[in-house]
């Protein structure tokens, strides 16, 4: 069976996001002070073959722990869903 | 000792290292390419500055999984020497060869500059035949230079002296103003528990020739030459 993968990736709370930081700045120029802690993280698709849901996800957190994610700065989460 | 300098797709300072070994230094130095799985019997393995892979993902992420990765794990868990500049050091990390990780500057800026570095270490090769009372002139050239480790990493580095270099001012003080890109506790380079795996975002390669007017850099490299000789 084919799955999709849909993987989000996101610097840790604890550390410092001045991507973030400055596009939080931004949205007080623009009028939207009322948008604070703005955080930008990486949103991954992948497809996997896998026998169910199951292993589908096991290999995508395989994925993540070795690869996607530098689990020292940054924390993953995902969604597998089959492809029809 | 024989010398030997990873090539990665991507890689730029894998020139200058070897100038510096083979024509300032007069060391036996061999190009070793990323797809291969043969160190060459090299005794000292340098990971050069760059662009391995083009930063995808996170800068050196995808390199430490090329071929030739293998076999320096294996050659570093042997005992055997391994250092990494810049890019390098971003790959040991990613490698788990050493503590921590490389952030983004936090400025988000590319920064290309000499700065100042105190050496800190007296026990990890690079540092330990350095001026502790000097400041040594080196450029750093990065846009993820900014390192981070959790505290309790931070205070078993410091228990075991594996800070090599924090960054510092003309006077060699270390402040927060001349720290260039966030560094955690202003730290440059550190080294591994067992003091063979070593990793610093400044370049001394970039600083090893007379005819640049500044061989401060080169001073690392002749301490790191005569220790391992001695």
């Amino acid at each position: 069976m084919n799955f999709k993968a849909s993987i989000q990736i996101m610097p840790l709370e604890a550390l410092l996001d001045p991507q973030g930081k400055a596009v939080t700045g931004s949205m007080k120029n623009l009028g939207l002070s009322e948008i604070s802690n703005v955080r930008i993280g990486k949103n991954i698709h992948l497809q996997v073959e896998a026998k169910d849901q199951k292993e589908a996800e096991s290999k995508v957190e395989s994925a993540c722990k070795k690869l996607l994610c530098n689990e020292i700065m940054e924390s993953y989460s995902f969604t597998v869903t089959p492809v029809a | 000792m024989k010398f030997g300098v990873v090539v990665f797709p991507g890689s730029n300072c894998d020139e200058d290292l070897v100038y510096t070994l083979q024509d300032i230094l007069h060391q036996d130095v061999v190009k070793l390419w990323h797809k291969d799985t043969d160190l060459q019997k090299c005794d000292f393995v340098f990971l050069p500055g760059g662009f391995s892979y083009g930063d995808y993902l996170r800068s050196g992420a995808i390199a430490r999984f090329s071929p030739i990765m293998d076999e320096v794990v294996k050659h570093a868990n042997r005992g055997g020497y391994v250092m990494g500049i810049c890019n390098g050091f971003q790959i040991l990390c990613e490698a788990k060869l050493l503590p921590g990780a490389l952030l983004h500057n936090t400025s988000r800026k590319f920064i290309c500059k000499n700065v100042y570095l105190k050496p800190q270490s007296k026990l990890a090769l690079p540092s330990q035949n350095l001026d502790f009372d000097k400041a040594y002139k080196i450029p750093i050239a990065h846009g993820e230079g900014n390192f981070y480790a959790p505290d309790e990493v931070l205070m078993e580095m410091d228990d075991n002296d594996q800070v090599m270099f924090r960054y510092c001012d003309v006077d060699g003080k270390i402040t927060e103003e001349s720290n260039p890109n966030g560094s955690i506790e202003n730290i440059a380079g550190i080294c591994n528990l067992q003091r063979n795996v070593f990793g610093m975002m400044p370049h001394p390669e970039r600083a090893a020739d007379f005819e640049l007017e500044n061989t401060d850099g080169r001073e690392i490299f002749e301490s790191i030459l005569s220790l391992i000789k001695a």
